[in-house]
Protein backbone atom coordinates (compact mmCIF):
# COMPACT_ATOMS: atom_id res chain seq x y z
CA UNK A 1 0.00 0.00 0.00
CA UNK A 2 2.83 2.10 0.56
CA UNK A 3 3.85 2.11 -3.02
CA UNK A 4 1.77 5.35 -3.05
CA UNK A 5 4.77 6.68 -1.38
CA UNK A 6 6.89 6.09 -4.26
CA UNK A 7 5.62 8.72 -6.60
CA UNK A 8 8.07 11.92 -6.44
CA UNK A 9 4.70 14.22 -6.09
CA UNK A 10 2.91 11.96 -3.46
CA UNK A 11 6.77 12.39 -1.54
CA UNK A 12 6.67 15.92 -1.45
CA UNK A 13 2.99 15.94 -0.45
CA UNK A 14 4.09 13.61 2.26
CA UNK A 15 6.82 15.36 3.34
CA UNK A 16 5.09 19.30 3.08
CA UNK A 17 1.62 17.48 4.76
CA UNK A 18 3.80 16.29 7.64
CA UNK A 19 5.66 20.00 8.24
CA UNK A 20 1.95 21.30 8.35
CA UNK A 21 0.69 18.79 10.44
CA UNK A 22 3.42 19.26 13.10
CA UNK A 23 2.99 23.68 12.75
CA UNK A 24 -0.74 23.61 12.01
CA UNK A 25 -1.88 22.27 15.52
CA UNK A 26 0.70 23.80 17.69
CA UNK A 27 -0.12 27.11 16.81
CA UNK A 28 -3.67 26.27 16.97
CA UNK A 29 -3.10 25.18 20.33
CA UNK A 30 -2.73 28.66 21.83
CA UNK A 31 -5.04 30.08 19.64
CA UNK A 32 -7.67 27.55 21.08
CA UNK A 33 -6.79 28.70 24.50
CA UNK A 34 -6.82 32.14 23.90
CA UNK A 35 -10.94 31.81 22.27
CA UNK A 36 -8.85 33.18 18.95
CA UNK A 37 -9.81 29.98 16.87
CA UNK A 38 -11.55 31.39 14.49
CA UNK A 39 -8.63 33.80 13.52
CA UNK A 40 -7.45 31.14 11.18
CA UNK A 41 -10.87 31.28 9.26
CA UNK A 42 -10.76 34.93 9.36
CA UNK A 43 -7.27 35.64 8.00
CA UNK A 44 -7.33 32.53 5.68
CA UNK A 45 -9.83 34.46 3.70
CA UNK A 46 -7.25 37.32 3.02
CA UNK A 47 -5.13 34.89 2.09
CA UNK A 48 -7.02 33.65 -0.51
CA UNK A 49 -7.43 36.93 -1.94
CA UNK A 50 -3.53 37.13 -1.59
CA UNK A 51 -2.67 33.94 -3.35
CA UNK A 52 -5.63 35.60 -6.19
CA UNK A 53 -3.33 38.64 -6.15
CA UNK A 54 0.05 36.44 -7.05
CA UNK A 55 -1.66 34.65 -9.66
CA UNK A 56 -3.02 37.47 -11.35
CA UNK A 57 0.34 39.18 -10.97
CA UNK A 58 2.10 36.01 -12.00
CA UNK A 59 4.18 36.21 -8.87
CA UNK A 60 3.88 32.71 -6.34
CA UNK A 61 0.93 32.80 -4.67
CA UNK A 62 2.22 32.01 -1.87
CA UNK A 63 4.03 34.80 -0.94
CA UNK A 64 1.73 37.04 -2.01
CA UNK A 65 -0.58 35.15 0.13
CA UNK A 66 1.76 35.09 3.19
CA UNK A 67 1.91 39.01 2.89
CA UNK A 68 -1.93 39.28 2.85
CA UNK A 69 -2.00 37.45 5.90
CA UNK A 70 0.44 39.53 7.69
CA UNK A 71 -1.01 42.71 6.86
CA UNK A 72 -4.54 40.96 8.47
CA UNK A 73 -3.48 39.52 11.41
CA UNK A 74 -1.80 43.24 12.42
CA UNK A 75 -4.97 44.84 11.20
CA UNK A 76 -6.80 42.39 13.72
CA UNK A 77 -4.51 43.27 16.53
CA UNK A 78 -5.23 47.00 16.02
CA UNK A 79 -8.84 46.16 15.71
CA UNK A 80 -8.95 44.52 18.72
CA UNK A 81 -8.10 47.30 20.65
CA UNK A 82 -10.69 49.40 18.70
CA UNK A 83 -13.57 47.31 19.42
CA UNK A 84 -12.16 45.94 23.32
CA UNK A 85 -15.61 44.87 24.03
CA UNK A 86 -16.57 42.79 21.08
CA UNK A 87 -13.20 41.22 20.15
CA UNK A 88 -14.78 38.85 17.44
CA UNK A 89 -16.00 42.17 15.53
CA UNK A 90 -12.45 42.12 14.17
CA UNK A 91 -12.37 38.70 13.20
CA UNK A 92 -15.42 39.32 11.21
CA UNK A 93 -14.41 42.25 9.77
CA UNK A 94 -11.31 40.72 8.37
CA UNK A 95 -13.28 37.84 6.96
CA UNK A 96 -15.43 40.42 5.44
CA UNK A 97 -12.42 42.47 3.56
CA UNK A 98 -10.52 39.16 2.61
CA UNK A 99 -13.91 37.36 1.20
CA UNK A 100 -14.87 40.37 -0.76
CA UNK A 101 -11.45 41.36 -2.26
CA UNK A 102 -10.97 37.61 -3.11
CA UNK A 103 -13.91 37.60 -5.25
CA UNK A 104 -13.39 40.65 -6.88
CA UNK A 105 -9.55 39.51 -7.74
CA UNK A 106 -10.62 36.13 -8.59
CA UNK A 107 -12.99 37.73 -11.24
CA UNK A 108 -10.48 40.40 -12.58
CA UNK A 109 -8.59 38.06 -14.50
CA UNK A 110 -7.12 34.09 -15.06
CA UNK A 111 -7.03 32.99 -11.92
CA UNK A 112 -8.34 29.44 -13.01
CA UNK A 113 -5.48 28.25 -10.64
CA UNK A 114 -7.45 29.30 -7.42
CA UNK A 115 -9.04 26.29 -6.75
CA UNK A 116 -5.89 24.19 -5.78
CA UNK A 117 -5.53 27.08 -3.31
CA UNK A 118 -9.10 26.49 -2.15
CA UNK A 119 -8.87 22.86 -1.40
CA UNK A 120 -5.83 21.69 -1.48
CA UNK A 121 -3.89 19.99 -4.18
CA UNK A 122 -1.50 16.67 -4.85
CA UNK A 123 -0.15 17.01 -8.05
CA UNK A 124 0.51 20.42 -8.28
CA UNK A 125 3.17 20.20 -5.36
CA UNK A 126 6.49 21.79 -6.94
CA UNK A 127 9.91 21.91 -5.63
CA UNK A 128 9.78 25.25 -5.05
CA UNK A 129 6.59 24.47 -2.34
CA UNK A 130 8.59 21.78 -0.57
CA UNK A 131 11.65 24.59 -0.14
CA UNK A 132 9.58 27.17 1.06
CA UNK A 133 7.38 25.47 3.20
CA UNK A 134 10.75 23.70 4.69
CA UNK A 135 12.30 26.47 5.13
CA UNK A 136 9.54 28.51 6.21
CA UNK A 137 8.12 25.43 8.56
CA UNK A 138 11.43 25.40 10.37
CA UNK A 139 11.35 29.03 11.28
CA UNK A 140 8.12 28.24 12.87
CA UNK A 141 8.50 25.52 14.86
CA UNK A 142 12.01 27.08 16.12
CA UNK A 143 10.36 30.22 16.71
CA UNK A 144 7.76 28.30 18.92
CA UNK A 145 10.31 26.57 20.72
CA UNK A 146 11.86 29.97 21.79
CA UNK A 147 9.00 31.39 23.13
CA UNK A 148 7.55 28.37 24.35
CA UNK A 149 7.86 29.34 28.29
CA UNK A 150 6.36 32.97 27.26
CA UNK A 151 3.53 31.67 25.34
CA UNK A 152 2.67 29.38 27.88
CA UNK A 153 2.25 31.91 30.55
CA UNK A 154 0.59 34.72 28.65
CA UNK A 155 -1.94 32.22 27.30
CA UNK A 156 -3.01 30.86 30.56
CA UNK A 157 -2.96 34.63 32.63
CA UNK A 158 -1.45 37.53 30.97
CA UNK A 159 -1.43 40.03 33.64
CA UNK A 160 0.79 37.83 35.84
CA UNK A 161 3.14 37.16 32.73
CA UNK A 162 3.60 40.76 32.67
CA UNK A 163 4.52 41.38 35.95
CA UNK A 164 7.19 38.43 35.63
CA UNK A 165 8.93 40.00 32.80
CA UNK A 166 7.33 38.27 29.67
CA UNK A 167 7.67 40.58 26.77
CA UNK A 168 3.68 40.21 26.03
CA UNK A 169 2.82 42.64 23.57
CA UNK A 170 6.33 41.71 21.39
CA UNK A 171 5.49 38.17 21.41
CA UNK A 172 1.32 38.65 20.89
CA UNK A 173 3.12 40.34 17.65
CA UNK A 174 5.81 37.98 16.61
CA UNK A 175 2.85 35.34 17.54
CA UNK A 176 0.72 36.83 14.77
CA UNK A 177 2.92 37.11 11.84
CA UNK A 178 3.73 32.94 12.84
CA UNK A 179 -0.17 32.45 12.43
CA UNK A 180 0.21 34.47 9.06
CA UNK A 181 3.08 32.31 7.94
CA UNK A 182 1.19 29.39 9.09
CA UNK A 183 -1.62 30.12 7.03
CA UNK A 184 0.33 31.15 4.21
CA UNK A 185 2.34 27.84 3.67
CA UNK A 186 -0.27 25.83 4.51
CA UNK A 187 -3.11 26.51 1.75
CA UNK A 188 -0.64 24.67 -0.76
CA UNK A 189 -1.61 21.16 0.73
CA UNK A 190 -4.53 21.80 2.83
CA UNK A 191 -6.13 24.70 0.84
CA UNK A 192 -7.52 28.29 2.53
CA UNK A 193 -10.89 26.52 3.37
CA UNK A 194 -9.81 24.26 5.78
CA UNK A 195 -6.64 25.41 7.19
CA UNK A 196 -8.33 26.73 10.31
CA UNK A 197 -10.14 22.92 10.54
CA UNK A 198 -6.26 21.61 10.93
CA UNK A 199 -5.74 23.91 13.69
CA UNK A 200 -8.42 24.02 15.56
CA UNK A 201 -9.47 19.51 15.18
CA UNK A 202 -6.55 18.00 16.47
CA UNK A 203 -6.59 20.23 19.31
CA UNK A 204 -10.05 19.80 19.69
CA UNK A 205 -9.46 15.87 20.20
CA UNK A 206 -6.46 16.25 22.64
CA UNK A 207 -8.14 18.10 25.22
CA UNK A 208 -10.13 15.76 25.58
CA UNK A 209 -7.36 14.21 26.89
CA UNK A 210 -4.35 15.73 27.78
CA UNK A 211 -3.48 15.73 31.48
CA UNK A 212 -0.64 18.40 30.88
CA UNK A 213 0.47 20.98 28.53
CA UNK A 214 2.96 18.96 26.77
CA UNK A 215 0.59 16.15 26.31
CA UNK A 216 -2.03 18.76 25.00
CA UNK A 217 0.70 20.11 22.26
CA UNK A 218 2.15 16.70 21.89
CA UNK A 219 -1.38 14.96 20.73
CA UNK A 220 -2.69 17.64 18.94
CA UNK A 221 0.96 17.21 16.99
CA UNK A 222 -0.10 13.36 17.25
CA UNK A 223 -3.72 13.56 16.10
CA UNK A 224 -2.66 16.70 13.06
CA UNK A 225 0.37 13.90 11.33
CA UNK A 226 -2.34 10.88 11.72
CA UNK A 227 -4.82 12.85 9.79
CA UNK A 228 -2.53 14.15 7.02
CA UNK A 229 -1.04 10.87 6.30
CA UNK A 230 -4.62 9.03 6.14
CA UNK A 231 -6.41 12.08 3.82
CA UNK A 232 -2.99 12.02 1.48
CA UNK A 233 -3.36 8.46 1.62
CA UNK A 234 -7.73 8.05 0.88
CA UNK A 235 -6.89 11.25 -1.49
CA UNK A 236 -5.02 9.09 -3.57
CA UNK A 237 -6.85 6.66 -3.73
CA UNK A 238 -10.08 8.08 -3.93
CA UNK A 239 -9.12 10.75 -5.95
CA UNK A 240 -10.47 13.42 -3.69
CA UNK A 241 -9.49 16.80 -2.68
CA UNK A 242 -6.35 16.55 0.36
CA UNK A 243 -8.04 19.08 1.95
CA UNK A 244 -11.41 17.72 2.38
CA UNK A 245 -9.52 14.25 3.29
CA UNK A 246 -7.10 15.56 5.64
CA UNK A 247 -9.72 17.29 7.58
CA UNK A 248 -12.17 14.78 7.55
CA UNK A 249 -9.93 12.08 9.10
CA UNK A 250 -8.90 14.91 11.74
CA UNK A 251 -13.47 15.10 12.47
CA UNK A 252 -13.56 11.29 12.71
CA UNK A 253 -10.25 11.15 14.68
CA UNK A 254 -11.99 13.31 17.52
CA UNK A 255 -15.63 11.57 17.34
CA UNK A 256 -13.79 8.15 18.00
CA UNK A 257 -12.31 9.73 20.75
CA UNK A 258 -15.26 11.53 22.20
CA UNK A 259 -16.78 7.81 21.72
CA UNK A 260 -14.26 6.46 23.53
CA UNK A 261 -13.88 9.13 26.59
CA UNK A 262 -18.03 8.44 26.96
CA UNK A 263 -17.70 4.94 26.82
CA UNK A 264 -15.13 5.10 29.55
CA UNK A 265 -17.09 7.37 31.87
CA UNK B 1 11.40 51.75 62.51
CA UNK B 2 11.59 48.71 59.76
CA UNK B 3 12.05 49.57 55.99
CA UNK B 4 9.86 50.71 53.50
CA UNK B 5 8.65 48.58 51.31
CA UNK B 6 5.61 50.96 49.05
CA UNK B 7 5.62 54.37 49.60
CA UNK B 8 2.86 56.45 48.22
CA UNK B 9 3.43 60.57 47.72
CA UNK B 10 0.46 62.58 46.60
CA UNK B 11 -0.91 59.95 44.35
CA UNK B 12 -3.91 60.48 42.07
CA UNK B 13 -5.45 58.33 39.67
CA UNK B 14 -8.05 59.07 37.06
CA UNK B 15 -10.03 56.83 34.50
CA UNK B 16 -10.61 59.63 31.78
CA UNK B 17 -11.97 62.65 33.74
CA UNK B 18 -13.76 60.45 36.56
CA UNK B 19 -10.95 60.52 39.40
CA UNK B 20 -10.77 57.71 41.85
CA UNK B 21 -7.93 58.42 43.85
CA UNK B 22 -6.91 61.97 45.01
CA UNK B 23 -3.34 62.84 47.41
CA UNK B 24 -3.02 59.31 48.23
CA UNK B 25 -0.23 59.40 51.02
CA UNK B 26 0.82 55.98 53.01
CA UNK B 27 3.55 53.30 53.37
CA UNK B 28 3.60 50.03 53.88
CA UNK B 29 6.52 48.56 56.20
CA UNK B 30 8.30 45.24 55.67
CA UNK B 31 6.28 42.68 58.05
CA UNK B 32 3.34 44.63 57.91
CA UNK B 33 -0.22 42.72 56.98
CA UNK B 34 -2.20 45.33 55.66
CA UNK B 35 -6.02 44.68 54.87
CA UNK B 36 -7.57 47.27 52.53
CA UNK B 37 -11.32 47.61 52.66
CA UNK B 38 -14.02 50.01 51.05
CA UNK B 39 -17.41 50.29 49.44
CA UNK B 40 -17.54 48.93 45.60
CA UNK B 41 -15.98 51.55 43.24
CA UNK B 42 -13.78 52.61 46.14
CA UNK B 43 -10.74 51.62 43.83
CA UNK B 44 -9.40 48.99 45.97
CA UNK B 45 -8.04 46.63 43.09
CA UNK B 46 -6.56 50.05 41.22
CA UNK B 47 -5.09 51.20 44.23
CA UNK B 48 -3.18 47.63 44.21
CA UNK B 49 -2.53 47.88 40.40
CA UNK B 50 -0.86 51.48 40.85
CA UNK B 51 1.61 49.87 43.87
CA UNK B 52 2.64 47.07 41.19
CA UNK B 53 3.36 49.15 38.17
CA UNK B 54 0.20 48.07 36.46
CA UNK B 55 -1.08 51.35 36.55
CA UNK B 56 0.42 54.77 36.25
CA UNK B 57 -0.74 57.58 38.32
CA UNK B 58 -1.40 61.01 36.85
CA UNK B 59 0.38 62.77 39.99
CA UNK B 60 2.59 61.68 42.84
CA UNK B 61 5.36 59.18 43.03
CA UNK B 62 5.54 55.46 44.19
CA UNK B 63 8.48 54.17 45.72
CA UNK B 64 8.79 49.95 45.64
CA UNK B 65 11.94 49.23 48.02
CA UNK B 66 12.90 52.49 48.22
CA UNK B 67 13.35 52.96 44.28
CA UNK B 68 10.91 54.80 42.36
CA UNK B 69 8.67 52.47 40.54
CA UNK B 70 9.63 54.02 37.16
CA UNK B 71 13.01 52.71 37.94
CA UNK B 72 11.72 49.27 39.71
CA UNK B 73 12.88 46.18 37.90
CA UNK B 74 13.21 43.30 40.61
CA UNK B 75 9.58 41.81 40.03
CA UNK B 76 10.28 38.94 41.29
CA UNK B 77 10.53 40.56 44.82
CA UNK B 78 6.86 41.28 43.83
CA UNK B 79 4.11 38.64 44.04
CA UNK B 80 0.52 39.39 42.66
CA UNK B 81 -2.90 37.46 42.63
CA UNK B 82 -5.03 39.54 40.63
CA UNK B 83 -8.70 39.12 40.70
CA UNK B 84 -8.54 37.86 37.08
CA UNK B 85 -7.23 34.23 38.53
CA UNK B 86 -10.60 33.35 39.19
CA UNK B 87 -12.10 33.57 35.29
CA UNK B 88 -9.60 31.26 34.25
CA UNK B 89 -10.52 29.02 31.61
CA UNK B 90 -11.23 26.02 34.05
CA UNK B 91 -10.42 23.79 31.27
CA UNK B 92 -7.09 24.75 30.73
CA UNK B 93 -4.84 21.94 30.26
CA UNK B 94 -2.10 22.43 32.47
CA UNK B 95 -0.79 20.72 35.43
CA UNK B 96 -0.23 22.54 39.16
CA UNK B 97 3.55 21.85 38.55
CA UNK B 98 3.36 23.51 35.12
CA UNK B 99 1.26 26.63 36.37
CA UNK B 100 3.71 27.19 39.29
CA UNK B 101 6.97 26.77 37.42
CA UNK B 102 5.94 29.16 34.79
CA UNK B 103 6.64 32.16 36.68
CA UNK B 104 10.26 31.23 37.16
CA UNK B 105 10.28 33.17 33.73
CA UNK B 106 12.76 35.58 34.18
CA UNK B 107 14.84 32.92 35.33
CA UNK B 108 14.54 30.27 32.77
CA UNK B 109 14.87 31.94 29.96
CA UNK B 110 14.16 31.08 26.61
CA UNK B 111 15.15 27.26 25.75
CA UNK B 112 16.10 26.11 29.34
CA UNK B 113 14.18 23.38 30.28
CA UNK B 114 12.79 22.74 33.84
CA UNK B 115 15.65 20.54 35.47
CA UNK B 116 16.00 18.61 38.94
CA UNK B 117 16.47 22.01 41.03
CA UNK B 118 13.43 23.70 39.56
CA UNK B 119 10.85 20.59 40.40
CA UNK B 120 12.36 20.35 44.09
CA UNK B 121 11.71 24.43 44.36
CA UNK B 122 8.37 23.82 43.00
CA UNK B 123 7.51 21.10 45.07
CA UNK B 124 9.11 23.44 48.19
CA UNK B 125 6.57 26.21 47.47
CA UNK B 126 3.21 23.28 47.31
CA UNK B 127 4.68 21.90 50.41
CA UNK B 128 4.54 25.00 51.81
CA UNK B 129 1.08 25.78 50.93
CA UNK B 130 0.13 22.40 51.21
CA UNK B 131 -0.43 21.42 47.43
CA UNK B 132 2.36 19.20 46.84
CA UNK B 133 -0.12 16.36 46.03
CA UNK B 134 -1.70 17.54 43.99
CA UNK B 135 1.02 18.96 41.70
CA UNK B 136 0.68 16.59 38.59
CA UNK B 137 -3.31 17.33 38.64
CA UNK B 138 -5.08 19.81 36.00
CA UNK B 139 -5.08 23.44 37.41
CA UNK B 140 -9.15 23.15 36.09
CA UNK B 141 -10.03 20.20 38.51
CA UNK B 142 -9.23 22.54 41.91
CA UNK B 143 -11.63 24.11 43.90
CA UNK B 144 -11.23 27.80 44.07
CA UNK B 145 -9.39 27.80 48.00
CA UNK B 146 -7.02 25.23 46.36
CA UNK B 147 -6.57 27.15 43.02
CA UNK B 148 -5.84 30.42 44.98
CA UNK B 149 -3.10 28.38 47.31
CA UNK B 150 -1.47 27.18 44.17
CA UNK B 151 -1.34 31.09 43.16
CA UNK B 152 0.22 31.53 46.23
CA UNK B 153 2.99 28.59 45.59
CA UNK B 154 3.12 30.59 41.93
CA UNK B 155 4.13 33.85 43.65
CA UNK B 156 6.40 32.09 46.01
CA UNK B 157 8.32 29.98 43.91
CA UNK B 158 10.44 33.75 43.45
CA UNK B 159 11.13 34.13 46.73
CA UNK B 160 9.21 37.06 47.14
CA UNK B 161 9.13 39.90 49.90
CA UNK B 162 5.87 41.57 49.44
CA UNK B 163 2.63 39.64 48.37
CA UNK B 164 -0.89 41.42 46.89
CA UNK B 165 -3.80 39.52 46.83
CA UNK B 166 -7.18 41.32 45.79
CA UNK B 167 -9.77 39.24 47.00
CA UNK B 168 -8.43 36.36 47.41
CA UNK B 169 -11.43 34.79 49.08
CA UNK B 170 -14.28 35.53 46.86
CA UNK B 171 -16.46 32.48 46.41
CA UNK B 172 -14.43 30.49 48.45
CA UNK B 173 -16.37 28.07 51.14
CA UNK B 174 -15.81 29.13 54.88
CA UNK B 175 -13.16 26.08 55.73
CA UNK B 176 -11.29 27.07 53.02
CA UNK B 177 -10.85 30.92 54.16
CA UNK B 178 -9.81 29.73 57.11
CA UNK B 179 -7.07 27.79 55.74
CA UNK B 180 -6.11 30.53 53.57
CA UNK B 181 -6.16 32.79 56.14
CA UNK B 182 -3.89 30.32 57.95
CA UNK B 183 -1.32 30.00 55.33
CA UNK B 184 -1.30 34.05 54.95
CA UNK B 185 -0.25 33.98 59.15
CA UNK B 186 2.11 31.55 58.19
CA UNK B 187 3.59 33.87 55.33
CA UNK B 188 3.83 37.20 57.17
CA UNK B 189 5.39 35.36 60.40
CA UNK B 190 7.46 32.76 59.73
CA UNK B 191 8.67 33.38 56.28
CA UNK B 192 8.71 37.05 56.92
CA UNK B 193 6.82 38.10 53.92
CA UNK B 194 4.75 41.70 53.64
CA UNK B 195 1.05 41.19 53.13
CA UNK B 196 -1.72 43.15 51.37
CA UNK B 197 -4.51 42.11 50.97
CA UNK B 198 -7.81 43.22 49.53
CA UNK B 199 -11.12 41.74 51.26
CA UNK B 200 -14.69 42.66 52.20
CA UNK B 201 -14.56 40.50 55.48
CA UNK B 202 -13.91 43.43 57.39
CA UNK B 203 -14.62 41.06 60.74
CA UNK B 204 -12.12 38.87 60.41
CA UNK B 205 -9.49 41.10 57.92
CA UNK B 206 -9.01 43.42 61.03
CA UNK B 207 -8.30 40.40 63.45
CA UNK B 208 -5.80 39.08 61.16
CA UNK B 209 -3.99 42.62 59.53
CA UNK B 210 -2.11 44.81 61.77
CA UNK B 211 -3.20 47.60 59.84
CA UNK B 212 -6.45 48.56 57.85
CA UNK B 213 -6.58 50.87 54.96
CA UNK B 214 -9.94 52.48 54.44
CA UNK B 215 -10.72 53.64 50.72
CA UNK B 216 -13.77 55.83 50.13
CA UNK B 217 -14.37 58.97 48.57
CA UNK B 218 -11.39 58.73 46.74
CA UNK B 219 -9.27 58.98 50.22
CA UNK B 220 -7.15 56.48 51.99
CA UNK B 221 -7.64 56.33 55.27
CA UNK B 222 -4.82 54.74 58.12
CA UNK B 223 -6.10 52.38 61.17
CA UNK B 224 -4.04 50.22 63.50
CA UNK B 225 -6.13 47.33 63.48
CA UNK B 226 -5.79 46.81 67.19
CA UNK B 227 -6.66 50.56 68.08
CA UNK B 228 -9.65 50.26 66.18
CA UNK B 229 -13.29 48.78 66.58
CA UNK B 230 -15.23 46.48 64.09
CA UNK B 231 -18.00 48.91 64.23
CA UNK B 232 -16.21 51.85 63.79
CA UNK B 233 -14.69 50.41 60.93
CA UNK B 234 -18.11 49.70 59.58
CA UNK B 235 -19.49 53.22 59.90
CA UNK B 236 -16.47 55.06 58.54
CA UNK B 237 -16.96 52.70 55.48
CA UNK B 238 -20.45 52.60 54.81
CA UNK B 239 -22.07 55.78 57.26
CA UNK B 240 -24.32 52.95 58.83
CA UNK B 241 -24.58 51.72 61.79
CA UNK B 242 -24.98 47.79 60.92
CA UNK B 243 -23.54 45.77 64.07
CA UNK B 244 -20.53 42.82 62.83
Amino acid sequence: MLDIFSYSFMQRSLIMGIIIAIIAPTIGLFLVLRRLSVIGDAISHVALAGAAFGLLLGIYPVYTAIGFSIIAVLGVEKLRKEYSEYAELSLSIVLSAGIGLASILISLGNTSGIFSYLFGSLALVTKKDIWVVSILGSFIIISVLFLYKGLFYLTFDEESARMAGVPVRKINTFFSILVALTIGISMRTVGVLLISSLMILPVATSLLISKSFKQALLYSNLFGIISVVLGLISSFYFDLAPGGTIVLTALLILIIVMVINKIKD
Amino acid sequence: MQEKIVEFENISFSYGKNEVLDNINFYIEKGDFIGIIGPNGSAKSTLMKVMIGILKPDKGRVRLFNEDIKDFKDFTKVGYISQNVRDINPRFPATVEEIVESNLYSQLGFLKISNKNIKEKTYEVLRIVGMEEYKDTLIGKLSGGQKQRVFIARSLINNPEILFMDEPLVGIDIGSQKKLYSLMDKLNKDYNITLAMVSHDIGTIKNRANKIFILGNKKLYVHDSDKIKSEDLLKEIYNDDLKV
